[in-house]
């Protein structure tokens, strides 16, 4: 909300500057958001006087004035602008003037005239975006003033940012109440003023839906130019407000809103059909707004109608149908009330936010209709004449708001904010708002003002205390915390320690959005249910992601094209997982390797430079596994998911609870997001890695004896099946078990392989004889041809 | 027999000159090998006259013994430099890269999250969470902030079909934790949070961090001390903080948290506008209506809560001057990081 300096000093005497003014309305709650001056930089333009015009002798557009400012000889000055008459007052730009937009004023010659400077349009001189001529200044103004300072284009603007609870701060008179607040003073504001109805015509007002509006001011006046236009200062102060001279009608209802925070609106009177009624609108009820667009009311909508239908959407915008124009010459003034609970939601329902709605929504003072209809028609007759008629106020008052009385208590004062504050300085502040305060044992009974929709408990006249005491007043006291040991059980692993854990095996974090491309996650996930947002920003980011991969291929690929080869990425985030309406939220680790099994180095084997495989990243996964103490509770078993290569992928379960899955992206779809190697994923839910405290198991002081058994087996038995046997084949005394080859290929049957095992045995009591150890292998041996049809390879 | 002395000499000469082990070898054996030049003299003793022989022997014996001991010096020479020059030869270049795995890192709005929270925990806060999609009661109207509520506009948030919503901030955490423990209470709820929102300061989803104590006498003074505090250990240096009146439906009195540029130290530079302050978080005394939502006594209990970004802190920690940056994931961006953790 901008606000002219000197409008507010209108309204209240300002003891600071601007930027103290500014800085004290930010800490009292009123952000100063912005510090303008009234118009950009410029220098040389004076106040100036067309004395004649002469036609140009070479180009029918141009005029050739001579023009006084105010002193020395007439300057001759070449001018295109249709507007440029003997008499008038204008804005000269002489000869070294510097404009804005770094244009600097010469001499000139044009089409063989000289021209000693240049009369100038408002949007020269920025003060417009737009104009249609010169700059007309009123009859007084006094030639040969500079222009800065006869328009007083040097003072300040602030832009201040209103709280949405402050619905009464959106005005000069508003920010001026608080400015008396804060200084100790009173708000003076321009003499109130009043036009003497001229007749006593009166428009019946019917209050139909007197709960959302119930007081409606009235005003007839005829005879208006609304051709007229209004005086400088009044659009120069629109202007710095924000706002666009339209017409008088327009520009005088604006100022008062603007001033009064009171939103009016006028209609031609002569295009009002009958009375105004004031009521909810017919369900499918539809008119055209001013600005052009047609809306289908809903019945929860507040409409001003006349006996045709309505004329205006209640607290937001009239209608087109009634609207003002140039030939208006009879208006009908209205001033009103709407309830905010009746003006809330509806304009944006519409896509509409106007200056009034905003207003009404956050609550306009029910008490002073009336005064901004005065203030309204004093300006509108000084500009554009006419006669006023008595100002009708219909009103149900039962209906209008009352501020109720609220307790503070001295105690809950200083309870609240932690510091005591003189109860006389309590008493000062809250009166210095205009609230009723009376004073009791346990300390007031506030009553505030009608327009302080905000102060309805105790808690919103502590803030109002402590804002205007100010927010540096109150001390930083540390609040006593009771010594307390709260749990922190060993079975929860830090999520630090799991994060820094992967990144030490390379993988860098990534973090990615939440939502993610529907088509990339049905061509991952096309058997799950995901969650569609109803307002997605954009339609590749329209579904809540089912699994980390969408969004770690994503910015795997983004890296590949900034020319990364090899990635290591991990993300811990939440996945979204549907099933029918119930949506869980999981825990979730996931990553991905793509590219080199190593960095790029030298000395390290070939082998070790090819793309990572599914058993690099399954044994990041281990590394994960062996850190919860019970590396032996998970298990990976071959599964098929679409994403992955059916034939290396895997699903992991934890004591037989599916926990995730780890494999190669399908080929498939490595070929359509384009990926130079294959990249292979993981996920596991993070719970998964719940810890098993370690317990310490004594060791053998006796040596261990190693025996390699080399078995050729069927492809199909996997590795875990073989394990598994020779586990439980070879007893307690099998220390380890270790795969130090697979070999398929020449010397072996098709659908064969060999698979060396490293078997390491020790006894915790004694020193394992040969014999023992002979026996066990034996019975390993056995084992394994009767039940995987083994062949001992020699 | 031949003259020892000429001989002992000539062993002597011959052993100085063996340039290797091998050569020294060949020398020992020459002279004192079962064949050898000396020992031939020793065997040849039998040829002299009983009374001569001691006499002669123990000549020959000094003689063997000044040349072995020639050898043995000459050996352990010749090893040394053996060693050298297979030490030399072993030499390698340290200044050649380091073998295997390139380490990775956390991501800087982790690094900072993470520090966060154990600052808070030192404090004597717990770390609480909360569900992304929530309701519309958790995410705004327990919070005070009824349905049309000009408020709303300042959340520009998402929705599904069925009504529910992506959390637009991490305060339905408060309500959440007073529900599940009551009070006395301080927790902080770190997490994502989404609002329709992309430009260079904003990201459709970013971090945020909500802060909840609740007690019998928790004040406005206790909400300012423990921001200070937080911020100060935050960055590692004195700052300056105000509190500006602002307003959030679910506090009263409600404040923004301005702390002074730590770029310019308050002077004034590009990062804080030339306001020498930066806004980092809001806060304020929670609303009896939040304190009541959510089962507790708003007249037995007081509690201040507060919000700041976690991105933003990390941005300003970290020097890092546009938000998307922490969301394209760039791995020239993401290497910048690794480092130890506090």
């Amino acid at each position: 909300m901008k606000i002219p300096y000197s409008w507010l000093a209108d309204w209240v005497p300002v003891p600071w500057p601007p930027p103290e003014l500014g800085a004290r309305l930010t800490m009292a709650g009123f952000e100063l958001e912005a510090l303008q001056e009234a118009a950009p930089p410029f220098s040389g333009v004076v106040v100036a006087q067309i004395l004649s015009v002469e036609p140009h002798p070479q180009a029918d557009k141009l005029q050739v004035c001579r023009v006084s400012t105010g002193s020395g000889e007439p300057l001759q000055i070449v001018c295109g602008a249709p507007n440029a008459r003997a008499g008038l007052k204008s804005a000269l730009a002489v000869v070294g003037a510097q404009l804005p937009g770094d244009l600097t004023i010469k001499a000139a010659m044009l089409r063989g005239v000289e021209s000693q400077g240049m009369l100038a349009s408002a949007k020269e001189l920025g003060l417009a975006e737009a104009s249609g001529g010169i700059l007309e200044l009123p009859a007084d103004a006094p030639v040969g003033q500079p222009l800065r300072a006869y328009l007083k284009l040097d003072e300040a603007v602030l832009d201040i940012n209103v709280t949405p609870n402050r619905g009464d701060a959106m005005s000069v008179i508003g920010i001026a109440r608080e400015v008396a607040a804060l200084s100790g003073t009173k708000i003076t504001g321009p003499a109130a003023g009043n036009v003497a109805p001229a007749h006593s015509e009166r428009l019946p007002v019917k209050l139909d839906a007197p709960a959302a509006c119930p007081k409606f001011a009235a005003c007839i006046v005829r005879g208006i130019n609304n051709r007229a236009v209004a005086p400088l200062w009044m659009r120069e102060r629109l202007r710095r407000a924000g706002l666009r001279s339209i017409s008088p009608v327009v520009d005088v209802t604006n100022y008062v809103m603007h001033e009064l925070g009171q939103p009016m609106h006028a209609y031609d009177l002569g295009k009002l059909k009958g009375g105004i009624w004031a009521r909810m609108a017919r369900s499918g009820e539809s008119f055209t707004l001013l600005d052009g667009n047609a809306i289908t009311a809903e019945a929860n909508v507040l409409v001003i109608a006349d006996a045709e239908g309505p004329v205006a959407l209640g607290g937001v915008m009239g209608g087109l149908r009634t609207s003002v124009t140039p030939e208006t010459t009879d208006v009908l003034l209205e001033s009103a009330f709407f309830s905010s609970a009746a003006v809330l939601g509806r304009a944006r329902h519409y896509g509409l936010v106007t200056d009034a709605s905003q207003r009404f929504e956050r609550g306009v003072d029910p008490t002073q209709q009336v005064r901004a209809m005065e203030r309204a028609l004093v300006l509108l007759q000084g500009i554009a004449g006419g006669a006023a008629g008595p100002v009708a106020v219909t009103e149900s008052a039962a209906h209008l708001p009352q501020r109720a009385s609220v307790a503070l208590r001295a105690s809950r004062l200083t309870r609240l904010l932690g510091v005591e504050v003189p109860r006389e300085r309590v008493t000062r502040t809250l009166t210095s708002l205009q609230m009723q305060v009376t004073p009791n044992a346990d300390g007031w009974q506030v009553t505030p003002p009608a327009y302080r929709f905000d102060i309805g408990i105790e808690a919103d006249l502590i803030e109002e205390v402590a804002r205007i005491v100010g927010f540096d007043a109150i001390p930083e006291t540390h609040a006593q915390v009771p010594q307390q040991f709260r749990p922190l059980p060993e079975e929860q692993p830090s999520e630090a320690a799991v994060l820094e854990a992967l990144a030490a095996r390379g993988y860098q974090e990534a973090i990615t959005l939440a939502f993610v491309d529907p088509q990339l996650q049905q061509q991952l996930f096309p058997d799950r249910a995901a969650l569609a947002l109803e307002n997605p920003i954009a339609s590749d980011l329209s579904v809540m992601r089912v699994s980390l991969w969408p969004g770690l291929l994503h910015a795997a690929q983004e890296n590949q094209r900034r020319q990364q080869e090899r990635m290591r990425l991990f993300e811990h985030g939440t996945r979204f997982e549907v099933t029918g309406a119930v949506t869980q939220e999981i825990d979730t680790l996931a990553g991905i390797a793509c590219g080199a099994r190593l960095p790029e180095q030298w000395g390290v084997t070939k082998d070790m430079r090819t793309a990572a495989d599914f058993f690099d990243v399954k044994s990041d996964l281990e590394a994960l596994f062996a850190a919860t103490g019970e590396t032996e509770s998970f298990v990976f078993e071959a599964a098929v998911l679409p994403a992955l290569h059916p034939g290396r992928s895997a699903r992991v379960l934890r004591r037989g609870r599916t926990v995730g899955f780890v494999g190669e992206l399908h080929p498939a779809l490595a070929k359509r997001l384009d990926f130079t190697y294959a990249p292979v994923l993981f996920e596991v839910d993070f719970a998964a890695l719940a810890v098993q405290r370690a317990a310490y198991q004594e060791i053998s002081r006796f040596p261990q004896v190693r025996r390699d058994l080399a078995v050729v087996v069927d492809e199909s038995v996997t590795l875990s099946t073989l394990a598994e046997r020779v586990t439980l084949v070879a007893s307690s005394l099998l220390r380890s078990l270790r795969i130090f080859d697979v070999y398929r290929g020449p010397g072996l049957e098709k659908g064969r392989k060999s698979v060396a095992l490293g078997l390491i045995f020790q006894d915790i009591s004694r020193t394992l004889t040969d014999q023992d150890v002979e026996r066990l292998m034996a019975s390993v041996v056995t084992d394994l041809r009767e039940h995987l049809s083994a062949r001992v390879r020699e | 027999m031949a003259d020892l002395t000429a001989l002992t000499r000539q062993a002597l000469s011959e052993v100085a000159a063996c340039g290797d082990l091998a050569a020294l070898e060949e020398a020992r054996v020459r002279w004192l090998g079962k064949k050898g030049t000396l020992t031939e003299e020793l065997k040849s003793l039998g040829g002299l006259a009983a009374a001569e022989r001691p006499a002669a022997g123990a000549r020959i014996n000094a003689a063997k013994s000044e040349v072995q001991g020639a050898i043995e010096a000459r050996h352990a020479a010749l090893a040394r430099t053996d060693i050298e020059r297979q030490l030399a030869a072993g030499r390698i270049d340290v200044t050649l890269p380091g073998r295997g795995e390139e380490p990775g890192g956390l991501h800087p709005v982790t690094q900072t999250r993470l520090r966060i929270e154990s600052l808070f925990r030192r404090a004597g806060f717990d770390v609480a969470s909360g569900p992304e999609i929530e309701d519309d009661f958790h995410n705004f109207g327990a919070l005070n902030i009824p349905p049309d509520h000009p408020a709303r506009a300042m959340h520009d948030t998402f929705y599904f079909a069925d009504g529910r919503l992506l959390r637009t901030h991490t305060s339905p955490v408060q309500i959440r934790a007073l529900k599940a423990h009551g009070a006395p209470l301080a927790v902080i709820a770190p997490g994502r949070v989404y609002r329709r929102d992309s430009d260079m300061t904003h990201s459709p989803m970013f971090h945020q961090l909500e802060g909840v104590v609740v007690g019998e006498n928790i004040s406005f003074a206790n909400m300012k001390a423990a921001l200070h505090g937080f911020l100060q250990a935050f960055f590692e240096r004195e700052v300056a903080i105000r509190l500006r009146p602002s307003y959030f439906p679910f506090t009263e009195p409600s404040a923004e948290v301005d702390m002074s540029c730590v770029f310019c130290a308050g002077r004034g530079c590009r990062t804080c506008k030339l306001t020498g302050w930066l806004e980092v978080s809001g806060c304020g005394m929670m609303h009896p209506n939040v304190l009541a939502a959510s089962g507790v006594d708003p007249e037995r209990f007081t509690g201040y809560a507060f919000g700041a970004g976690i991105d933003r802190l990390a941005m300003l920690r970290y020097g890092v001057n546009d938000l998307r940056l922490f969301f394209e994931n760039d791995l020239r961006f993401l290497k910048q990081f690794r480092t130890f953790s506090a």
